[in-house]
């Protein structure tokens, strides 16, 4: 008794898992860098409109292509400028970091829910369930991609919520092919067999044994679709097709400044830029949750 | 290998009859057609005179099947707005497209296979880190955006190079690096980690126990191994960049097969669209169908799996 009790005591506690997350998450520079990032351009697109100092939607004409602030005749009630309809450049940075913050989120939605739920029958089922799905699959991936979200988005009319159908519909491959993978290797293990061997039903298994374990690497999947999504977004809205105006798409600003950019280029490195940093803080989110989650495959 | 290749050949059929029934359902059930071809304006006399003209009035199966029948002959239709033959449309564009692809692979390839042995070679060194970081921003600056971009750079301030156009060698190399962009961070992870998988097997360690100089070791026993999953990328690449260069090709303005895909879009020119979701979709196809072939080819392990 006193020999169990002093083991007991002597043993270390080991920290809950958050603690081991948060442990692991501070000490890797890309998952602060870009969880930093991504809260910043998340809390500004949250409070557009407490923040952004003037009506995006707003025209003045008399005001048109005003130079950002760090060029010769910049203003400073228009830190970045205004585009060719007068309308204050800043205040639509903002809103339209809001559009493709919701496309980023709702694409990933739809496709993460289609992929995850064809890839886990794919690999828990094996078998005849296996080869027609990965056959799907591989008909979607010889689909390309821009082509036909063009020709969709064409037909219905683009709008936000036919670009969140479209993309969410199209960008589930990455999703399915690893989640395939990964329960894969969870179907065999000793646990799934446990659960089987209690009389556990196969729903009760794919839910609390198998999802549960499969989910760390798509979380990271997520934030590529996420990233992958967002420029897919812009690309359509820069072509016409996503996207419509008035609506501040980052995309949609680049398309519109396009014929400016001559003689006036900062009204596409501006929206370029904020768009870079978007991606690349949840590109830098993604590989440093990997190595947060996974740090044997660092490499 | 022979019913490897059998295998894989039946499995790349199936594919392409599969991807034919979605371009032509997509497009056929998404909307109205004979709407869309004859405008907001077009009074119902006027749209179902389009809907006999055009076939439209006829079952969906019957109309993919005469569809189908055609395009494997390599009868795409007639194009609502050129009135031209779809086939000759496409084909006139085609080269630019493939020579845009093309050049574009071969710059990613030039650039990101070096730099993934480099990588490699010095795990950890400044290299590897410096190419790891490019590889993360550079998949972050959209394609379009760094077209503008080398635009304003090379050809308005430097004027070093055209703005848009296709006419010579000249009009193909800013496209091709915007183009080409995207595929380098795959391409030099991929390398990269090949190469380090590769540099810690037990041949190499043998190659270099028996007095083989570094480069030897590198060039002739590790790259050849670690090249292989790289050519199975680069066909895949090559296929993402067809379908990409849609972008690339309206921000230059060239006249290739995206730039007439993107305006038969916004054309409602469907003919030409259909066929074109077809074509790229069929070469992708194919080059995925020779990428796998090379791969059992180069390596045997795979042929049996």
């Amino acid at each position: 008794m006193t020999v169990l009790t002093s083991l007991a005591a002597a043993a270390p506690r080991r920290p809950s898992r958050f603690a081991r997350f948060r442990r692991r998450a501070l000490a890797t520079p890309s998952f602060m860098a870009g969880a930093g990032i991504l809260a910043a351009i998340l809390a500004l697109a949250l409070l557009a409109p407490v923040i952004s100092p003037h009506d995006p939607y707003a025209q003045d004409l008399a005001r048109r292509l005003i130079p950002p602030i760090w060029q010769d005749k910049g203003s400073w009630d228009h830190l970045l400028g205004t585009d060719k309809l007068g309308r204050d450049y800043l205040s639509r940075l903002i809103w339209g970091g809001r559009i493709s913050l919701l496309i980023g989120v709702s694409t990933v939605v739809i496709s993460g829910t289609i992929g995850t739920a064809l890839g886990v029958v794919a690999g828990f089922f094996g078998g005849r369930v296996d080869a027609v799905i990965s056959y799907v699959i591989t008909t979607r991936l010889a689909l390309p991609v821009v082509l036909v979200a063009l020709a969709a988005a064409a037909l219905v009319g683009g709008s936000l919520a036919m670009v969140i159908l479209v993309l969410g519909l199209l960008l589930w491959d990455r999703f399915a092919v690893v989640a395939r993978t990964a329960t894969l290797q969870v179907a065999r293990a000793d646990y799934v067999a446990a659960a089987r061997a209690i009389g556990c039903s196969t729903r009760r298994i794919v839910f609390s044994e198998v999802l549960p374990n499969i989910l760390n690497p798509l979380i990271v999947v997520a934030t590529l679709e996420m990233a992958h999504a967002i420029l897919l977004e812009a690309a359509l809205s820069f072509l016409g097709l996503g996207v419509q105006p008035p609506l501040p798409s980052w995309g949609l600003m680049i398309s519109e400044g396009k014929q400016y950019m001559f003689f006036s280029p900062w009204v596409i490195t501006v929206p370029g830029t904020v768009l870079v940093i978007l991606v690349l803080a949840i590109n830098l989110l993604g590989d440093g949750l990997r190595d947060v989650t996974a740090p044997e495959q660092r490499n | 290998m022979l019913a490897f290749t059998i295998r894989r050949l039946v499995i790349s059929f199936c594919v392409a009859l599969t991807v034919s029934v979605v371009a032509f359902f997509l497009l056929h059930l998404s909307g109205d057609l004979a709407q869309a071809i004859g405008g907001a304006e077009a009074t119902p006399e006027q749209i179902q005179q389009i809907r006999v003209q055009f076939g439209l009035d006829r079952p969906l199966v019957e109309q993919y099947l005469v569809w189908l029948w055609d395009a494997v002959r390599f009868d795409f239709g007639r194009s609502f707005y050129f009135r031209d033959s779809v086939v000759s449309l496409v084909a006139q564009r085609l080269p630019i497209t493939l020579a845009l692809g093309g050049l574009s692979l071969a710059l990613s390839l030039i650039i990101a296979v070096p730099l993934g042995v480099l990588a490699a070679v010095k795990q950890g060194g400044w290299i590897d880190r410096a190419a790891l970081l490019f590889c993360v921003l550079g998949q972050a600056i959209p394609t379009f955006w760094l077209g503008l971009t080398l635009i304003i750079v090379f050809s308005v301030t430097l004027r070093w190079l055209p703005v848009s156009g296709n006419a010579s060698w000249a009009h193909f190399v800013l496209p091709s690096v915007a183009l080409g962009w995207y595929a380098i961070p795959a391409v030099m992870r991929l390398t990269r980690n090949g190469m380090l998988d590769v540099l810690a097997s037990d041949y190499i360690r043998t190659a270099r126990a028996k007095g083989l100089r570094m480069p030897a070791v590198l060039f002739k026993h590790a790259l050849r191994n670690a090249v292989i999953p790289v050519v199975a990328l680069a066909a895949v690449q090559f296929g993402f960049m067809l379908g990409g260069s849609i972008v690339i090709e309206a921000v230059f303005s060239m006249d290739g097969v995206g730039q007439l895909a993107w305006q038969a879009i916004a054309r409602k020119d469907f003919p030409v669209v259909q066929a074109i979701v077809l074509i790229l979709a069929l070469l992708y196809i194919l080059l995925t169908l020779l990428a796998d072939l090379l791969n059992a080819l180069l390596d045997p392990r795979i042929r049996i799996a």
